[in-house]
């Protein structure tokens, strides 16, 4: 395989998304730099890395979601199908209609399950019937494996939910709209152990039609469920860079770098 | 950080390195009881090998409990895995001690070849110094030396084709004495499969240290230490 931190190839459509000499800053605070990072489609690559190294932040760029943090700015490129979201022409909503996210505690909206999922497609310009549009809402919950448990309340809110089914409730609603990418922001960190491993049998189906990216500070699930792995770290100025990106296998047994090896071992960080 | 379980590491190979040095000395103590026909030794040896046996269980669980409870990853988790399968391959070894009085007992008091009694002492001390230094290199974390390690094997090939020669003479001269022969023969083989063993266990030292696992195969080797300038 390539060693894909080193190859430079403008728009290169192996690639799902891609970022290039990716330096982001909020205000003079510079939080994130020089970061090359390729993803191929349909595969999960975990980001790790200590708290403040700014795998979160690196994760928000690929959808813009940076932008609403008014200090917030991005330089250099992220390109998604050889264009860089960052262009002045690209609306930043239609980039997250197709690069959905998924954050780490469940925030579904006040209102039935059935709306919840309903809802996304609807703004972003659903056009089917009723029929059409229940056929969407129950494909979505299948695929986000979580239909059979709310097949008889879909009226209910999905506040009612528990923590584990909420978040697949929100999964619901990030492929509702048929997103390619999906970003996951330490997705199962607020439930509990079970409700993780259903979460990550989710993910491992949603590989076969989404290309993902996953923010863990969980080392054993980024093990478990990624097949890349990006080892980020923060320098003296506080500025998170990427130390190594490899095959999670390569990764978590033989690291090329110390400081990936003194992390994912539990002696720094 | 982590100071618990480094210390439990640190254990392991402590243990490991305990068990390694009494096989190592139970080689040199049963060959040189089958030299002598000392079947009481002999005995002992044979008996020795279920105490031997439990070590390495133990050790081996303590390993699958370490992976269990520390979730162990890169150096630490390639430690733990080459702990699991040099203590297999010590235990064998000592398998080859116990196969040695099984056959000492077998043969009884008579004599045994004179060139087994010049040479046997030879191969083994070759086999017992083989270990000796891939114990070294394990605990040194000397993938250098685990390299070097395996080429004095030759030396034990060489002595084991030489001394399978003399009891294939033995047989030639005195067709009676097959059976005799043949145990003789299957001390010698494995005596020559201690140091096959060793191989093996300097194989995982180097899977330990440099992470990727390749199988040395014959001719090779880089120089034996013995070698080294």
């Amino acid at each position: 395989m390539t060693n894909s931190t080193t190859q430079h190839t403008n728009g290169n459509t192996d690639y799902a998304i891609e970022a290039k000499d990716l330096h982001i800053y909020y205000g003079n605070f510079r939080a994130v730099k020089d970061v090359d990072l390729q993803f191929r489609p349909r595969q999960i690559t975990a980001l790790i890395g200590p708290s403040g190294c700014g795998k979160s932040t690196v994760l928000r760029a690929f959808n813009r979601m940076n932008d609403l943090i008014p200090v917030a700015r991005a330089e250099g490129e992220i390109l998604f199908h050889g264009k860089n979201i960052y262009d002045e022409d690209v609306d930043p909503v239609e980039v997250r209609r197709r690069v959905g996210m998924v954050f780490q505690k469940p925030n579904p909206f006040p209102k039935s399950i059935y709306e919840n999922v309903a809802w996304g497609a609807r703004i972003n310009g659903f056009k089917g019937n009723k029929a059409e549009m229940d056929a969407l809402v129950e494909e979505s919950l299948r695929d986000a494996a979580v239909w059979d448990e709310v097949k008889d309340k879909l009226d209910q809110s999905g506040l009612s939910l528990s923590g584990g089914q909420q978040q697949r409730l929100c999964i619901a609603r990030t492929i509702a709209i048929r997103p390619e990418i999906i970003l996951m922001d330490e997705p199962a960190s607020a439930l509990d152990p079970i409700s993780t491993l259903r979460i990550e049998e989710l993910i491992q189906e949603l590989k076969k039609n989404y290309t993902i990216l996953i923010v863990t500070h969980n080392m054993q699930q980024a093990a478990r469920d990624s097949e890349f792995t990006a080892f980020f770290n923060m320098d003296e100025d506080r500025a998170g860079y990427l130390v190594e990106f490899d095959k999670t296998n390569e990764l978590f047994t033989n690291p090329k770098n110390e400081l990936t090896e003194q992390y994912i071992t539990g002696r720094f960080g | 950080m982590r100071q618990h379980f480094d210390q439990e590491l640190q254990r392991l190979v402590d243990e490991v390195l305990r068990l390694g040095s009494e096989v190592e000395e139970h080689i040199t103590k049963m060959t040189d009881a089958f030299i002598s026909r000392d079947l009481i030794t002999s005995q002992r040896m044979i008996e020795a090998d279920k105490a031997i046996n439990e070590r390495r269980i133990q050790i081996g669980l303590d390993c699958l409990t370490l992976v269990a409870t520390q979730q162990p990853m890169a150096r630490d988790m390639r430690l733990i895995g080459s702990v699991l399968e040099i203590v297999g391959e010590l235990e064998r070894i000592h398998d080859y001690v116990k196969g040695m009085g099984k056959i000492s007992l077998n043969l009884g008091e008579g004599p045994i070849l004179p060139s087994l009694d010049q040479y046997l002492p030879e191969m083994a001390e070759i086999g017992r110094e083989m270990l000796y230094q891939a114990l070294k290199a394990f605990a040194n974390r000397d993938i250098d030396l685990a390299k070097r390690v395996p080429a004095m094997d030759d030396e034990v090939d060489a002595l084991f084709n030489q001394l399978y020669a003399d009891i294939v003479d033995y047989v030639k001269s005195e067709p009676e004495q097959i059976h005799r022969a043949n145990q003789l023969e299957w001390a010698l083989h494995n005596l020559e499969r201690t140091a096959d063993r060793t191989i093996n266990i300097c194989e995982w030292v180097i899977y330990m240290v440099a992470g990727v696992y390749t199988e040395m195969n014959m001719g090779e080797y880089e120089a034996p230490p013995n070698k080294v300038a």
